[in-house]
């Protein structure tokens, strides 16, 4: 098997709070790895290290085979990984000035110099997936927050990326929208993306994980399959955060 | 005696022509200027919110200083003072425009600071996740949206540098109210004079006005 991910010994600080603790982790492909915990645990940050929107300060982490430095190391690989990783944000941050069809086809043209047929015709064949293709020419403010997450979606998978972020996709969603969004993560899941996902959805974190994650104060406390770690936690953290988070 | 004042239309309007040969000149230095400053304005402003200090320092610099003193002043000083440092006399209409080009570009620089911090970072965020380069991500994705926020700000210092020319009045350029105290100086028809320069300014103003607002609705529309 492949690895997508391999973290080592990776701490981050925020000045002087630790918000990542000597963590290893490593995601194998086709792998879907959900990650749990409470608010402000460290979970968002652990996987916007993957793409260096946060910097650790030390440790090693290995995307695909990229090495991305930490802070204040040799970073030139980070455009390498940008390419072959995608990101869904919990805001969608589509943007504004531009159509659906052209925030799907700007990366592809200008990253990867696709020409504009061949993007358009991307765009069109993957908003059609997310279920939406008669939206194309709509600019993001017209759409739904769940049309919007899922033009978010189709935008990262423009750049056939070999690993999906998804940072928490469904917690800005009203609640008639989030199954719309999990229905295509399940998709993609099932087609053999490797993903990395945090969420508070534990229904879909049961169902189409490969491995769920507990980090609690930075830590990975608790990890393996979904029915162990939610049907028979070892660690009393994990016990808490379980009993807290199902029982509602 | 008894004093009644009549507003001597006849002399507002035999005014007009003479006048009139101020406006070219207010276009000129108004418009040159603030093509120059729109340039000094983004290239400051976004010198002015740069990570290293070194270009942001002396960006800072600039936009307090001529944010700081009176145009009037730096006026003076580039046609009157600058000439014993080149060692030559400067044109009073190059000094004009100098003046409305670092002036308006103090304050644009100010404009594109706050218009390009006003976008959220996560545009920038999904421009870099999407694998673009920091310049790309700026050129196609912040820039277009901070450009339209930044409309109305820009008008307002057009309007504002249309009006400053009229202080170039003191280095001789002939613009609209030099026209109108030379014409004053022969005709002693102060009131009827100033009147028509005011609306002279006024028509110029409007006229931007309207063209900002119909720029600002396709902008908006866009969005």
């Amino acid at each position: 098997m492949t690895q997508i991910v391999n973290m080592k010994g990776m701490n981050k600080y925020y000045g002087k709070l630790h918000v990542l603790k000597d963590i290893d982790l490593s995601v194998e492909q086709g792998e879907v790895v959900v990650i749990i915990g409470a608010s402000g645990s460290g979970k968002s940050t652990l996987i916007r290290c993957v793409n260096g929107l946060e910097e650790y300060e030390s440790g090693t982490l290995k995307v695909d085979s990229h090495i991305l430095a930490p802070k204040g190391g040799n970073q030139k690989t980070l455009s390498e990984i940008r390419k072959e990783v995608g990101m869904v944000f919990q805001s969608f941050n589509l943007f504004p000035h531009l159509t659906v069809r052209k925030n799907i086809m700007l990366a592809p043209m200008k990253v990867k110099n696709t020409p504009e047929v061949v993007a358009n015709a991307t765009a069109e064949r993957l908003l059609e997936r997310v279920g939406i293709g008669d939206q194309a020419d709509k600019y993001p403010n017209q759409l739904s927050g769940g049309q919007q997450q899922r033009v978010a979606i189709a935008r990262a998978l423009a750049m056939e990326p070999r690993l999906m972020l998804f940072d928490e996709p469904t917690s800005a969603l009203d609640p008639e929208m989030i199954g719309e969004v999990l229905d295509v993560m399940r998709e993609l899941a099932k087609e053999g993306m490797t993903m990395m996902v945090v969420t508070h959805e534990m229904g879909f974190a049961r169902e189409v994980a490969d491995r769920v994650i507990y980090i609690h104060e930075g830590q990975i406390v608790e990890e393996g399959k979904p029915a162990d770690v939610f049907d028979n936690p070892q660690n009393e953290r994990t016990q808490a955060f379980l009993s807290r988070v199902l029982s509602h | 005696m008894e004093f009644q004042f009549q507003f001597d239309w006849q002399a507002a309007i035999n005014a007009i022509p003479y006048l009139a040969k101020g406006i070219p000149y207010t276009l000129m230095i108004s418009f040159g200027g603030l093509a120059i400053g729109f340039a000094l304005g983004i290239l400051f402003g976004l010198l002015s919110i740069n990570k290293k200090w070194f270009l942001r320092w002396p960006a800072t610099a600039y936009i307090e200083i001529f944010r700081g003193t009176p145009i009037l002043v730096q006026v003076l000083f580039i046609f009157y003072g600058l000439p014993d440092l080149v060692g030559g006399p400067i044109d009073p209409l190059v000094a004009g425009i100098a003046a409305i080009a670092l002036n308006s570009g103090a304050y644009i620089s100010e404009v594109v600071r706050g218009g390009v911090q006003s976008i959220a970072k996560g545009q920038s965020e999904a421009g870099l996740s999407l694998g673009l380069s920091r310049t790309q991500t700026f050129w196609s994705i912040i820039w277009p949206q901070a450009f339209r926020r930044m409309i109305p700000p820009l008008g307002n210092q057009a309007i504002v540098s249309i009006k400053d020319t009229s202080l170039f009045s003191v280095i001789g350029v002939g613009e609209l109210v030099r026209q109108g105290q030379v014409y004053i100086a022969n005709t002693f028809t102060a009131f009827e004079v100033y009147f028509v320069v005011a609306l002279m300014y006024l028509a110029i103003t409007l006229s931007l006005s309207l063209i900002l607002r119909l720029l600002e609705r396709r902008g908006i529309a866009s969005i």
